[in-house]
């Protein structure tokens, strides 16, 4: 055999592509301009655009710090008790019967990327349809999570360019003709990336549809109190659906309304039958969470269910959640004017019409290309926007920038 | 009309329907063996009752234990940092710092950049990282894991489809390590095989190769062209002494070996709950190294995005700060030492009860558990007439083990095995 460096089994390991969102980043930090932007990765940023710890996660950090008492040891497989269920209560209401009937089994995960993905091992495993239908477009690692779950990845229509709004017959249409009981993933508010929601009377056409269907849904909340300020207007479509005594699957995020992003606090909920039911599947998902890392982390569940639980900090986060939400419906409103005062070509109303942290801008690759190579505008490729990049002082810059492409690039 | 509005759940609740679960053949799963004896342990209320169960680090109390430097990096951190999105590898600053663990502080890998690696969710995201990337990057391999094994060792491999074999290790009769048979194993699997190897404190029997047979080991790998995986999740906590706790690693190293590696900080930083820890593959230079971690952080973004950041930052401070580092390096001593007192004197114990069998294996094994030979009945009757909660296997946990209930423990060992 080869002696010093033997030949190393993975030497025809291909470099990994970088991640078309994170990727942004990196490229931007990259950038020397003193005069850049960086409207990639959805992380909120304040008007000095400084990232922003909330008054009330401090708080509650040093809180735990402070206390002595207490002790690192391992969570359960299922992660925090108290953080489950105060979970659960935030996305289904107080008073939701699914609850108050233990028909909810509650897992702590890291953040939405990990709930997706034990729900869908869940799904892989013990669900007999393993076909998942996501919206077109969807957050890109949406398709990565389930197909490595080992579920097919199908899309159905949901973003309309020509009006760059939903395309509401093409959804409806598209779960029409999916098999009786395929999986549908919903974005339970602010889709990402464009920002466009159904409406209630809409989400009710989809939830009848669904259920006459059998279609399973899973919804994605990972914006919960960040896309109107209000938390229970948020949850409006998943409580929709709860409330028909049916079945779903949630991942709740606490990365952005809780600006929590590196904690990676999350959590799984699965609403099923019966209580029976409910303690089963629990059991099943410990299965799948520990051969994949034993237990969560207890660092954000514990701030996360500190604030939840003590009235004060609760009403405290909701003021500063909604000062955020504020914030982006705020840059909204002034990116639309910016640009009918330059009188840029085109209709540009769907900023102000669509939701969350996210616009898609209707920009196209070529023109995303020249906004970073002349304005040193970072962005994905797919024209989505940061609002929360925004400030009031880069408004123009980025105005110029969309005036620029749009006139001189097509 | 209203048969439509029916169906179409127009009228009443679904539930209300005959329409059933559809989880309803989800069968109850299995209780996870190590995890459930704590469960078990939390819900007895007898004031006698010992945890010799799950590994985690107790002080001579029976409390578990934060350690001083890990007080002092929080402190520190709280109130001054941000909570951002780390990158998909994780905290690069802490990265660094785990890996001079490993591969020494003056390593040439470190320094000529051959070494991929990302922060992974302790030990066992680590491992099932590593699975992940076997299967997919190796598709026809499978790994070699030895008998017995953290019960987990085989979920991981097994959610990440990559086939399993086993090798001997323990030997029961000696209550020690069956060299010849490992040796005999290693031999014959194909060559280019893929074994999981504990760096040091093997989990669960205590029992690990000499620095000779791990020489020959070595030797034996690089014979047959074997790709050795050290799971490490005890270095400092066996010995005392982190250097040579790395021993096994740093022989292969020398041998130029390209290894794999699972980094753990749960028991030795004592940040269980934390779950922080490292995944690291030496490659054979740098662009491979380039792309192999490109690689691994493919496989972590489908599965949490990110790791945690608080952990890491922990691990960063107390590593990054040569006082707070130093401190560090006592209060690991102190654990470790505590345990092997614990070995002593419970087997001391044993041998003043007047109990004929050997208990020597007690202080020969080495770590956190002690694989005490008891056998699944022996352990039943330990947990139902003496409150005693362990692993079946008659794994013992010694960081369990306190001056206040040896004695105990002992009599209780020595009355449920004396008729053996």
């Amino acid at each position: 055999m080869a002696s010093g460096h033997g030949d190393s089994v993975f030497a025809n390991v291909v470099r990994a592509p970088e991640d078309p969102i994170l990727g942004v980043t990196v490229a931007y930090n990259k950038d020397p301009s003193p005069k850049k932007l960086n409207l990639g990765v959805g992380a909120y940023r304040t008007e000095e655009g400084k990232p922003l710890v909330l008054n009330v996660v401090r708080r509650a950090e040093q809180m735990l710090v402070n206390d002595t008492s207490r002790v690192k040891e391992y969570l359960p497989i299922v992660g925090l008790a108290e953080f489950n269920k105060l979970s659960a209560k935030l996305i289904f209401g107080v008073d939701s019967p699914a609850i108050q009937e233990n028909r909810v089994t509650t897992v702590q995960c890291l953040s939405g990327t990990g709930s997706l993905r034990v729900g869908a091992e869940f799904l892989a495993r013990h669900y007999h349809e393993h076909t998942i239908y996501i919206p077109q477009p969807t957050w890109g690692n949406h398709p990565k999570v389930f197909t490595i779950a080992g579920l097919s990845v199908k899309t159905y229509r949901y973003y309309s360019p020509e009006t760059r709004g939903l395309d509401f017959q093409g959804l409806l249409d598209d779960l029409n003709a999916a098999p009786s009981g395929a999986i549908v993933l919903l974005h339970a508010c602010a889709h990402n990336p464009t920002g466009v929601d159904p409406t209630p009377e809409q989400w009710e056409q989809i939830r009848q549809l669904m259920r006459s269907k059998g279609l399973l849904p899973f919804f994605d909340s990972a914006y919960q109190g960040f896309a109107s300020g209000s938390l229970d207007e948020d949850a409006q479509s998943v409580r929709m659906f709860v409330s028909d005594g049916g079945e779903c699957l949630v991942a709740q995020s606490y990365a952005k309304n809780m600006g929590m992003y590196g904690e990676r606090v999350g959590a799984l909920s699965i609403v099923c039958k019966s209580a029976d039911v409910a303690v089963r599947v629990e059991s099943q998902l410990k299965l799948v969470i520990r051969p994949m890392y034993s237990n969560p982390p207890i660092h954000g569940a514990s701030i996360v269910a500190t604030i939840l639980k003590d009235s004060h900090m609760y009403d405290e986060w909701t003021v500063e959640l909604k000062a955020m939400a504020d914030r982006i419906i705020s840059m909204r409103q002034k990116l639309f004017d910016a640009l009918q005062a330059r009188g840029t070509p085109g209709d540009w109303s769907h900023i102000i019409k669509q939701i969350g942290m996210f616009t898609f801008t209707g920009l196209n690759a070529q023109q995303v290309a020249f906004m970073t190579k002349e304005y040193h505008i970072y962005m994905t490729s797919d024209g989505r926007i940061s609002m929360a990049g925004l400030s009031s002082q880069t408004v123009p810059l980025l105005a110029d920038a969309i005036h620029a492409a749009v006139s001189t690039v097509v | 009309m209203a048969l439509r509005r029916i169906i179409l759940g127009q009228v009443g609740r679904v539930g209300e329907r005959s329409v059933s679960s559809w989880w309803r053949n989800v069968q109850p799963a299995a209780k996870d063996p190590i995890l459930g004896v704590t469960e078990a342990f939390l819900a007895d209320p007898s004031p006698d009752k010992v945890n010799v169960g799950v590994g985690a680090y107790r002080d001579d109390n029976g409390k578990p234990v934060v350690l001083e430097c890990v007080r002092e990096a929080e402190r520190r951190i709280a109130g001054n940092l941000n909570m951002e999105y780390l990158p998909m590898g994780g905290s690069a600053k802490m990265v660094e710092e785990t890996l001079r663990l490993a591969y020494g502080e003056n390593s040439d890998l470190i320094k000529d950049k051959r070494i991929a690696a990302i922060q992974s969710l302790s030990g066992t995201g680590a491992c099932r990282i590593f699975a992940e990337f076997q299967r997919r990057f190796c598709p026809d391999s499978q790994i070699y894991i030895p008998v017995p094994t953290w019960a987990n060792h085989h979920n991981v491999w097994r959610d990440a489809h990559v086939p399993q074999r086993t090798f001997h290790y323990y030997h029961p009769e000696s209550r020690g390590l069956d060299f010849a048979s490992m040796m005999d194993d290693i031999k014959s699997a194909p060559n280019g095989s893929f074994f999981l190897l504990h760096a040091c404190a093997h989990n669960p029997t205590g029992v690990d190769p000499s620095e000779e047979q791990w020489r020959e080991i070595s030797y034996q790998f690089k014979v047959k062209g074997h790709f050795p995986f050290f799971d490490m999740a005890y270095q400092g906590f066996a010995s005392g002494d982190p250097e040579r706790d790395a021993k096994s690693i740093r022989i292969f190293l020398e041998d130029g070996h390209l290894i794999g590696c699972a980094q753990s900080f749960a028991k030795n930083m004592g940040l269980y709950g934390q779950r922080v820890g490292c995944l690291s593959v030496v490659c054979g230079d740098e662009k491979e190294a380039v792309a192999v971690k490109s690689q691994l952080q493919q496989l972590a973004r489908p599965m949490y995005s990110n790791p945690p950041t608080h952990g890491a930052l922990i691990v960063s401070t107390v590593l990054g700060d040569p006082n707070l580092k130093k401190l560090w390096l006592k209060e690991v001593k102190g654990m470790a030492d505590r345990i092997i007192g614990a070995r002593i004197a419970l087997r001391q114990n044993l041998e003043k009860l007047g109990s004929s069998l050997s208990w020597k294996h007690i202080t020969n094994q080495i770590g956190m558990f002690c694989y005490s030979g008891l056998t699944p009945e022996q352990v039943d009757r330990l947990t139902n007439e003496f409150h005693i909660y362990m692993t079946r296997n008659g794994r013992i946990s010694m960081a369990g083990v306190t001056t206040g209930n040896v004695g105990y423990l002992a009599n209780a060992i020595h009355e449920v095995s004396k008729s053996a």
